[in-house]
């Protein structure tokens, strides 16, 4: 027979468990405990007031360009369904998953308000810090992996992206050399279907970006990015998969970013607002909502509670950020950790910037 | 001592620090089984095993890609690029996160990675095979740029490169990988990382080079001496970044002419930095300009051009002689 259809080991199949009215699939509900449903909750709800909270400071000027998360909120899910030994390996529209993690929100407006000590990653957090070549950070998180599996640790690395950066070479160079080391590692692409002016359907012909991994005969999963518990047992699959020594995989978050690419962009150019409009509609916050408060987890006074707290935890972390943001404004900062020990030349042109700074005073 | 050649005294460094630490990790296309196409990583595979001497895909911005993330866990990896024509694919790697992570991750993270590379021309080889872009690494704030001339200093460079606690890349001339042996000791030997050194002492005028040409250098070197009667001081920089200026200012200032030889592209190469080092710091006593023998701009031709390409004794002796006579 010359002709025979090969059999591929994997599938791709696409999760959701919470439609957009809040109604959960009984058979596929992860059952979180009632204290996890209500963190990602908050922790969604945060994500939210705090980009929102950004934007308007960026539109004021008192932090220059960022990547609004505005729509993506379920990543939470993903950082939820790992543990303080997992390692985070982010892009740059991953703030929620961020700050789920531990890092102060005072640190991010730092980061975006030009100070480099906003790039200060607390010990023992496990994560590192923001990427913005696009794609570029995938094969650090299988070099991680790798040091896990080779320590014997039962860990897992994971590491985020968005659609543009299936495009990538260095995306498939990451999936490629994970497969075949075989190590704990969880690609979540984030596809908000724009990358920049862009097309998800432009973006590559294929049907779905999950079925990338199937070239390197890996596990993969497309899964409602909208829908946090959908996300959560999706990642958590993958996690365990890579903690039993299963390899890597791969899972296509279908999410859309309601807001700009950058603070620097205006959407408005390249996509209607119709289509805007219809995902206004699958937010993933307004679903999990319903589904909280339709299971009596979550009532109308608890969403005013955790409002009021949310909104008093931005605001002491925006005090913190003026705080620190004072004091911290040494020029000479720039030279700090260009390498172990300061080389001569540095030394020379460190030198010279200090006197600079003391003609100027 | 035994006598040894670059290869064999790279392989004894990697050797030696592996047995040291576990922490040092190989990966590379074709380091494991075929031990490196120039056998540089020859028998270890057999003796450290396929988790610590990896045979990887071939795709060098990976390599690199996954060397950060070791690192950053805590390994210490020495990853091969098979040819450095080759190695522009993760240059990216290097320059946008092996380099910044440090800085970016307010000393958090660190990079700790070697990035070894056969560079530089005069062996015959394909096109892509022969070039010499060194300045590319060297011009990168944050990463360590490497190149030895000699197996002893081979060996000892690549075992301080190991342990620095930043980025290096390590680019090995490949002319001069099995030109000839030296004396290597079995013992531990180090040599710091951003220091310069004496290859041979004169106080007529001071030759400045690296890596390949070093061997044309002191050719020239000893051809005038005995031609001429030129006492030629040759500095052999043997790191680009950091750049040791001390011994080159100091044999300028005894000298008052200099020469700087080298493979690469003359314009914007390490020249230029050497001479502009030398007009900073030694200008009052120069008696001529400061000429460089060097490649020409041009895509390095292929082998039977490239020693009309290469600066050779002729070129060197030319601009000596020149200087001399200013």
């Amino acid at each position: 027979m010359p002709i025979r259809e090969i059999d591929l080991p994997n599938r791709v199949k696409y999760l959701s468990i919470l439609d957009q009215e809040g109604q959960v699939d009984e058979a596929l509900d992860p059952r979180l405990s009632e204290e996890l449903l209500l963190r990602l909750y908050r922790g969604m709800v945060l994500a939210r007031r705090f980009d929102e909270r950004m934007l308007i400071m960026q539109r004021q000027g008192k932090i220059g360009t960022f990547a609004p998360i505005k729509g993506q909120e379920a990543q939470v899910g993903a950082a939820a369904a790992l543990e303080e030994n997992d390692w985070i390996v982010p892009s740059f529209r991953e703030a929620p998953v961020e700050i789920w993690r531990g890092k102060p929100m005072e640190s991010i407006l730092l980061y975006y308000s030009g100070y480099s000590e906003g790039g200060e990653i607390r010990e023992g957090l496990n994560m590192l810090p923001v990427s913005v070549p696009v794609g570029s950070q995938m094969s650090h998180a299988v070099g991680i992996g790798f040091g896990m599996k080779y320590r014997g640790q039962k860990s897992v690395a994971a590491t985020f992206f968005g659609d543009g950066a299936t495009s990538q070479g260095d995306f498939h160079e990451a999936l490629n050399f994970a497969s075949v080391y075989q190590v704990p590692v969880v690609f979540i692409c984030q596809n908000n279907h724009w990358a920049i002016s862009l097309p998800r359907g432009r973006q590559t012909n294929s049907a779905t970006l999950a079925q990338k991994a199937l070239a390197y005969d890996m596990a993969a999963v497309q899964v409602d990015g909208n829908d946090v518990l959908a996300v959560y047992s999706a990642v958590k699959e993958a996690v365990d998969r890579g903690r039993g020594g299963g390899g890597p995989t791969l899972i296509e978050m279908v999410t859309y970013r309601l807001s700009m690419h950058t603070t620097a962009d205006d959407p408005k150019k390249y996509r209607s607002e119709q289509e805007v409009a219809e995902w206004e509609s699958r937010d993933p916050i307004t679903r999990f909502e319903k589904y909280l408060t339709n299971r009596g987890v979550l009532d109308e006074q608890q969403v005013r509670s955790i409002t009021q707290e949310i909104k008093a935890q931005i605001s002491q972390a925006e005090q913190r950020w003026q705080e620190a943001a004072q004091k911290r404004i040494d020029p000479l900062g720039m030279f700090e950790h260009a390498y172990a020990e300061l080389t001569p030349a540095l030394r020379d042109q460190r030198e010279m910037l200090k006197k600079e700074l003391e003609d100027k005073k | 001592m035994a006598k040894m050649n670059m290869v064999q005294a790279l392989n004894l460094a990697l050797r030696q620090e592996m047995e040291k630490d576990d922490r040092v990790v190989l990966l590379g296309e074709d380091i494991g089984v075929d031990g490196g196409v120039f056998r540089v990583t020859d028998g270890l595979l057999d003796k450290f095993g396929p988790q610590r001497v990896l045979d990887t895909p071939l795709a060098e911005s990976a390599i690199a890609g996954m060397s950060i993330g070791m690192a950053v866990y805590g390994l210490r990896p020495v990853c091969e690029m098979q040819f450095s024509g080759f190695s522009y694919y993760a240059l990216h790697q290097m320059e946008a996160h092996a380099s910044r992570m440090r800085a970016r991750s307010q000393g958090r993270y660190t990079v700790p990675m070697v990035l070894r590379a056969p560079y530089g021309g005069g062996v015959r080889a394909l096109e892509h095979h022969s070039e010499s872009r060194e300045i590319y690494w060297a011009h990168t704030p944050g990463l360590k740029m490497v190149i030895p001339s000699t197996p002893r200093l081979a060996r000892a460079l690549l075992v301080s490169a190991i342990r620095d606690p930043d980025p290096v890349v390590f680019y090995e001339p490949k002319a001069v990988y099995r030109a000839f042996r030296e004396e290597v000791p079995e013992e531990e030997e180090t040599f710091p990382l951003g220091k310069s050194r004496v290859a041979r002492p004169g106080g007529d005028l001071t030759l400045i080079s690296y890596g390949a040409s070093l061997m044309p250098t002191l050719e020239a070197a000893t051809e005038l001496s005995e031609k001429d009667g030129v006492e030629c001081e040759v500095i052999d920089l043997l790191s680009l970044s950091p750049l040791d200026d001390r011994l080159f200012i100091e044999s300028v200032k005894k000298t008052g002419r200099a020469v700087v030889v080298h493979e690469a592209h003359a314009t914007f190469g390490a020249g230029a930095e050497v001479i502009a080092r030398i007009v900073e710091k030694a200008l009052l006593y120069l008696e001529a300009p400061v000429r460089r023998a060097t490649g020409f701009d041009v895509v390095i031709p292929l082998y039977q051009r490239e020693q009309d390409y290469l600066p050779g004794v002729h070129r060197i002796t030319k601009a000596v002689r020149e200087t001399l006579a200013f």
